[in-house]
């Protein structure tokens, strides 16, 4: 390299290829650069040598440091079991109404709950449980499937029409497509159920003895509603699978519609299934 | 010092240079493949996907479900809290391609099977904001138009059979009709349930007339993480 033209101008070294008097700069890379460069692949050796990094025959190397992503979870998981301590195995061990009436217990059940609910059960009761056209309203005084603390949790363990055995799972007739009533007994009987929720029943009107005949069985004397069977009191202006006008009464007994929700049994940990339920029950006031 | 003289002054020395630099790159990017499959975590449970669920992986992918919502649940308690069991290798390993993806502007959906009702993914999809009011999901109301794969479904399954899904020839025989009976459920679905085990059957989209994109989308969705037996994942299995 002994005879190197220097730019003029600049003062670095040119390569030596020229084009059209035009010669090509040979200016070094930036130390700053080149150091980190260097430094990098050095930092590089470190790691393969101190983490899981390259794949052999049977498995990978495990590295010096023995690092693994999921050890570390479990350890994660121990400690946050361990933290929670007494309070876990408080929630594990009573029942949710011993649960409620420790006051100490109902709070970290209510917060619990309130994080559980919002991720869980939000999207379809919506956050503040006010729910939506088919999805129960769990701030009100409705309870289609009961709204005792114990009724609530079994609701939220096995689910409603969900694939669990224990589900609740009873459906309406279908007194319409299944030919049970005809067209015009349908719209009688709905007549009276628009009367019936409104607080204006007519004993005399054509549709009360269809409504004795057919839907007295589950919906009880009077329309009252029966949570055994999950059939809603027709007595009250609250609805959740229908809008409740006549129209859509009409097309509920013809071919009803059924709510589902799923068995959180298999997805969520018993402990936070009673945080639910405790916090679901607060909601509207709670059912004694 | 060192100098690229050599490589610009000798043809055969670039031809050497580059052929050893690309082999160098290649091999370190080839060579653990070859035991890819020692990161598949040995579990009980998983199964190719249905003819239907394939077809509703395939409008997810159509629709880009996967730049905002990932199916990729990590080893973190936040995560773990929050989703429930971390995703395995396994879980993916019938995937071409994987949907991790890496970005979530809407929840991960790696154990959204069973999560919710069909009703409640219908109503979502039709119109996010009637059910989630401060979604800012698009709306997907145009996938309630028919499911078009009846022609290509079979072909698709022979070609993940290709590339390792061990699809049977009964299955990919019977591919067109099972697409349909999943959607019918009942009896109808007696046969999708003994070839494609926990495999849900039924109406998906509350409309039991038409087999619509929406069924094979619902179909995907409920599935998704419902494959793994937990109950047979043994730390030691899985831990790395």
């Amino acid at each position: 390299m002994a005879n190197v033209e220097k730019d003029l101008i600049s003062g670095q070294n040119t390569t030596g290829h020229e084009w059209d008097g035009i010669k090509e700069l040979d200016t070094p890379l930036p130390k700053w650069w080149a150091y980190i460069f260097w430094a990098c692949i050095v930092w590089s050796i470190g790691y393969f040598v101190a983490y899981p990094s390259i794949p052999t025959l049977t498995g990978y190397t495990k590295g010096v440091l023995k690092y693994s992503s999921r050890e570390e979870l479990s350890k994660d998981l121990a400690l946050q079991a361990q933290q929670r301590g007494k309070w876990l195995a408080d929630f594990q061990g009573k029942e949710v109404g011993d649960i409620a009436k420790d006051q100490n217990l109902l709070g970290y059940a209510l917060r619990g709950g309130k994080a559980a609910f919002n991720e869980n059960c939000a999207p379809c009761h919506g956050t503040g449980g006010e729910g939506s056209l088919g999805f129960a309203n769990l701030t009100d005084d409705e309870w289609i499937w009961g709204g005792k603390l114990e009724q609530i949790q079994q609701t939220i363990t096995h689910g409603i029409r969900s694939d669990d055995a224990k589900g609740r799972s009873q459906e309406m007739t279908r007194f319409g497509i299944d030919g049970v009533l005809k067209a015009d007994e349908i719209e009688k009987v709905a007549d009276y159920v628009v009367g019936l929720s409104s607080g204006k029943a007519d004993a005399a009107a054509p549709g009360a003895q269809i409504f004795a005949d057919n839907c007295v069985a589950c919906h009880g004397e009077g329309g009252v509603g029966n949570q055994d069977m999950g059939a809603p009191a027709l007595t009250n202006a609250l609805y959740t699978q229908i809008k409740g006008d006549k129209a859509s009464i009409v097309a509920q007994v013809t071919n009803p519609k059924h709510g589902v929700m799923p068995a959180w049994e298999a997805r969520l940990p018993a402990e936070t299934i009673k945080m639910l339920a405790i916090y679901v029950h607060s909601l509207g006031g709670g059912v004694k | 010092m060192f100098s690229h003289k050599i490589f610009e002054t000798n043809t055969l020395a670039l031809i050497v240079g580059i052929v050893l630099s690309i082999a160098a790159g290649g091999l370190v990017e080839i060579i653990p493949l070859f035991t890819i499959e020692n990161t598949i975590e040995k579990v009980e449970g998983m199964r190719p996907y249905s003819p239907l669920e394939l077809a509703g992986r395939g409008i997810y992918v159509r629709e880009g479900c996967y730049n905002c919502h990932s199916q990729m649940i990590r080893p973190f308690r936040d995560e773990v809290e929050r989703y429930g069991h971390y995703s395995l290798a396994a879980e993916s390993q019938y995937d071409h391609p994987f949907q991790w993806s890496s970005k979530r502007t809407g929840p991960d959906l790696a154990r959204v099977g069973g999560k919710y009702s069909n009703e409640w993914h219908f109503k979502h999809m039709v119109n996010p904001r009637s059910v989630v009011s401060q979604s800012i999901m698009p709306t997907y109301a145009h996938m309630q138009r028919p499911l078009n794969v009846s022609a290509t479904i079979a072909g698709e399954m022979k070609t993940l059979r290709l590339v390792g899904t061990p699809y049977t020839d009964e299955q990919i025989a019977n591919a067109v009709a099972d697409l349909e009976a999943q959607a019918t459920g009942g009896d109808a679905a007696k046969a999708v349930e003994a070839r494609y085990p926990k495999a849900k059957t039924g109406d998906f989209d509350g409309n039991p007339d038409k087999l619509t994109e929406m069924d094979a989308m619902i179909a995907y969705l409920q599935m998704l993480g419902t494959l793994v037996d937990f109950k047979s994942v043994k730390p030691e299995l899985v831990n790395r």
